[in-house]
């Protein structure tokens, strides 16, 4: 009875202890993963990474040197039009469902917006096709607009998010003073919750930034520059993926450098971002 | 003591008030976020309906026999969405299958048996894991995971050779690179959506059987789990959708050859990545038509699962809230 | 005392006709003020004056109406969906009903019962009724601004750090920013509901100081649970029992020899 008694409890705690070591294990490779993609790319991106990669357009197979200037313009012009069209819908749009909707309307909203927010980003890049490309061509403003349909749901539920924290007595407060709804909401409550807003906006911008599928029928690219808004246009994400599967290494090599720019400019915006809400806010209340 | 007559008390005349309201700044505010409220359900309709009558043509042409027959050859105008369906399954069921168990496992130690801090620390780490782009992660599966399949595999063909999913000879591309690029791109979501699920059950549930003497990991598998199991399901639902909708990774690491193998090791192709491949330069209206099928199929099982996933996880909060 | 035994005193309670007393013409009247919160009937038949530039107060235990009357002044009830007014409340002889509801409430102000200071610095607090009112040019806005600080006896404690978080400060001082930042657009009333409920007894003594100040040039209709400040600050006083008002008179009256039994009754703590 006794031996009995000690082997189960002693089972029992190796099983404990052995659980404790197998789940960490998992995260720890989980945690492993990101820190190596980070350093291989640091390695092999920043390696190949030279002032020409920022200044110069593509040049012809074969021939070496070059960067992808045109495709960093590119990206920021696709991500400018995206952020114009897509942040001010959302942004709007949330507004309505925090401060005016009614339950059920705003339900409504909500749900069908989780459904625009499931759209596999290929399928939004054949809507944009279907609805820019077929009348304008491959173009910086397809692109733009692809992107704008996967930021505005989350646009929309980060401003209802942050808009709903605000606490009503603020809102009771300007109102007692004789500010209307409208003027209350812009000049009390959105600026209460600007933090959270400017953040859920940037995440926002950083997820968007990487996307590539939607652009490879929209934006689809360009070895040259790309004057104005209706001429396809190389982006930093499509550059990577078509030399990537190049057989030629010095595109191999500007590849990872791309890759490179891009994660770290991605991972940059989200750290910055989670900071904002995390970091001290000015006006907190005790 | 009385009260003296009133003097009338004046009001705007009704009609004029009305006019006025109308066009205040007030009421302008409102019907401009009003607006865009309701368009953003316009512009799901318009995706909808985009999707349906582009593929109508193919929906004409093929009917049902779309999704069974297993040959896609555009220059000969047939159109067979089988080997896409099967590859996108397959990845991805390959893809959960590595990391469900990494995930829920990670989940489970971050939530109940890591202390708080390093448990916020990790899970910061893992969050900004799921913001790596795709086609990082494509980049990084051509040039560090294929090669490194190619040293391992002979190694477990030896061992595993006999079962048909390891048969056949291995490119580097396959469906198990495939696979494997998919289950560390959702095991992020896996993670973070088990753990908040988790963390959500109520304490007491554990300080009672903590209170007669089960150990940390009893307490946690025995009790806690399965409170949040249809949390977790959710979360492996999210996982699912997310893995079948993945284009860049897949498309660098699969093959992009539309046949159907048993092996595992065989290069295969998925919907979104045909989409991805095919679009831009196809051949006829009829192929654009079918692409835009495969889309709309892609976005049907997504919606269903992202529909189902989101459900469960509110059963598992209305339970323990 | 039973709650049956205080039904029926209001049930016997004569039906309450506003007092006069005072000369001028009332500053803001109800007549037959009925409110509903959907279904609910929450107050019975209202008549009551306030008279200008006096300190109504308005008594009662939990749940009689009073904050919710209080709110009908400005309409702030308007905020709550399904409420509806029966009756008249006048300002100045004009229904407050009819009145563009901005205006109204530039010219009968409210502070809350519990410090609301929006998160800007202590200046942008006090200045933004007179900001979005157009009431004031850049140069004229800090002068504005020290006047109101002055008025809610602040100026003192924050002149070297109007630009801080209006956070920084105490509850006491944030509840005087309040008040500050409500006086800034120069109301004519100045409603407050409870506005000592959440202070120390310090705090509550230097706002009671203040309401003195105040009433030369604005009338204050202040809700309070507690009968001493009652007794202390206000020149009339209203007893509210059910959504009912049973009487209101002069505080001395009310509270040394009020005509009602219920009055009496409440004012002697057998009931509460």
């Amino acid at each position: 009875m006794g031996v009995t008694k000690v082997k189960l409890s002693f089972r029992r705690k190796a099983v404990n202890a052995f659980m404790l070591a197998l789940t960490g294990i998992c995260t720890v490779v989980a945690v492993g993963l990101l820190f190596f993609i980070l350093g291989y790319l640091f390695f092999k991106g920043g390696r190949s990474l030279n002032l020409n990669f920022f200044t110069q357009l593509p040049v012809p197979v074969g021939e070496s040197g070059g960067g992808m200037a045109n495709a960093l313009l590119g990206s920021a012009k696709v991500l400018l039009l995206a952020t114009c069209i897509g942040v001010p819908i959302g942004f709007l749009a949330g507004i309505y469902l925090a401060e005016y909707s009614g339950a059920a309307y705003a339900s409504v909203i909500r749900f069908v917006t989780d459904l625009l927010n499931g759209v596999p980003s290929i399928v939004v890049g054949i809507f944009a096709y279907a609805i820019i490309v077929t009348r304008v061509g491959f173009s910086t403003l397809a692109g733009g607009v692809a992107l704008s349909v996967m930021m505005i749901p989350i646009a929309l539920r980060s401003t209802e998010e942050f808009l709903r924290s605000v606490p009503v007595s603020l809102r009771e407060g300007a109102m007692a003073l004789g500010a209307t709804k409208s003027r209350t909401i812009a000049t009390v409550v959105v600026p209460a919750a600007i933090r959270g807003l400017i953040s859920g906006m940037m995440l926002n911008l950083a997820r968007v930034a990487g996307e590539t599928a939607p652009l490879l029928f929209t934006a689809f690219g360009n070895q040259f520059w790309s004057p104005g808004w209706r001429q396809p246009t190389a982006t930093l994400p499509t550059m990577i993926y078509e030399y990537a599967k190049a057989p030629y290494d010095d595109w191999h090599r500007q590849a990872w450098a791309a890759g490179f720019v891009l994660l770290t400019l991605v991972l940059l915006v989200n750290v910055t971002a989670r900071s904002i809400i995390s970091g001290g806010l000015s006006h907190k209340p005790r | 003591m009385a009260t003296a007559t009133l003097p009338r008390a004046t009001r705007f005349s009704g009609r004029a008030s009305i006019l006025r309201r109308a066009f205040s700044g007030d009421s302008l505010a409102q019907a401009l976020v009003f607006l865009c409220a309701t368009g953003i359900l316009a512009l799901t309709a318009l995706l909808v309906w985009e999707l349906w009558t582009r593929s109508a043509l193919s929906r004409a042409t093929f009917g049902f026999d779309f999704l069974r027959t297993g040959t896609w050859d555009p220059v000969a105008g047939n159109f067979g969405a089988l080997p896409f369906i099967y590859g996108t399954v397959v990845t991805s069921a390959v893809g959960l299958f590595i990391a469900i168990p990494f995930g829920v496992g990670a989940a489970i130690f971050l939530a109940e048996l890591a202390p708080p801090k390093l448990s916020d620390a990790m899970t910061f780490l893992i969050e900004l894991l799921a913001a790596v782009p795709s086609v990082i992660f494509g980049l990084l599966g051509i040039f560090v995971l294929v090669p490194m399949l190619m040293k391992i595999v002979p190694g477990l063909k030896d061992a595993l050779g006999v079962l048909p999913i390891f048969s056949g000879p291995f490119y580097g591309v396959s469906l198990l690179s495939a696979g494997v690029v998919l289950s560390v791109m959702v095991a992020p979501y896996i993670i973070s959506v088990s753990r908040e699920v988790l963390l959500a059950v109520p304490r007491d549930m554990r300080e009672a059987a903590l209170a007669v003497g089960a150990t940390r990991w009893e307490t946690t598998w025995d009790i806690v789990v399965p409170h949040a199991r249809r949390g977790i399901m959710g979360s492996i639902f999210l996982a699912l959708a997310r893995a079948l909708g993945e284009t860049m990774a897949v498309t660098m690491v699969v093959g992009n050859t539309p046949k159907i193998a048993a092996s595992l090791l065989a290069p295969g192709y998925s919907i979104a990545a045909v989409i991805a491949n095919e679009f831009a330069e196809a051949t006829s209206d009829l192929h654009i038509s079918t692409l835009v099928e495969l889309g709309l199929v892609l976005f049907g099982i997504t919606i269903v699962l992202n529909g189902a996933a989101r459900l469960l996880i509110l059963a598992t909060g209305r339970k323990a809230g | 005392m039973s709650p049956d035994a205080v039904a029926k005193e209001i049930q016997n309670a004569p039906e309450n006709e506003s007092s006069t007393t005072g000369g001028a013409a009332p500053k803001l009247r109800s007549i037959k003020l009925n409110f509903f919160y959907s279904a609910y009937h929450a107050l019975h038949d209202i008549n009551l004056d306030v008279h200008t530039t006096k300190v109504t107060a308005l008594i009662g235990p939990s749940g009689c109406g009073k904050s919710t009357f209080l709110r009908t002044f400005n309409r702030m009830n308007e905020t709550i969906k399904g409420t509806r007014v029966e009756g008249e409340i006048l300002l100045d002889n004009e229904n407050i009903l009819g009145m563009e509801v901005s205006q109204l409430r530039r010219r009968v102000g409210m502070v809350f019962q519990r410090p609301n200071p929006f998160p800007k610095s202590i200046f942008d607090n006090v200045a933004y009724g007179p900001r979005i009112n157009g009431m004031a040019s850049r140069s004229g806005m800090a002068e504005r601004v020290e006047r109101s600080l002055r008025r809610a006896a602040l100026w003192e404690e924050v002149k070297d750090k109007l630009h801080k978080s209006a956070f920084d400060l105490s509850g006491g001082q944030q509840q005087r920013l309040c008040i500050a930042r409500a006086l800034a657009v120069d109301p004519e009333v100045l409603l407050l509901d409870e506005p000592c409920s959440a202070l120390d007894p310090i705090a509550t003594a230097k706002i009671e100081e203040l309401l003195f100040q105040i009433k030369d040039n604005c009338t204050v209709v202040i809700v309070t649970h507690n009968m001493q400040q009652a007794a202390r600050v206000a020149d009339f006083t209203g007893f509210f029992l059910l959504g009912k008002l049973i009487e209101f008179d002069s505080t001395e009256v009310i509270f040394k020899t009020p005509k009602v039994k219920a009055t009496e009754d409440y004012i002697t703590g057998r009931f509460g």
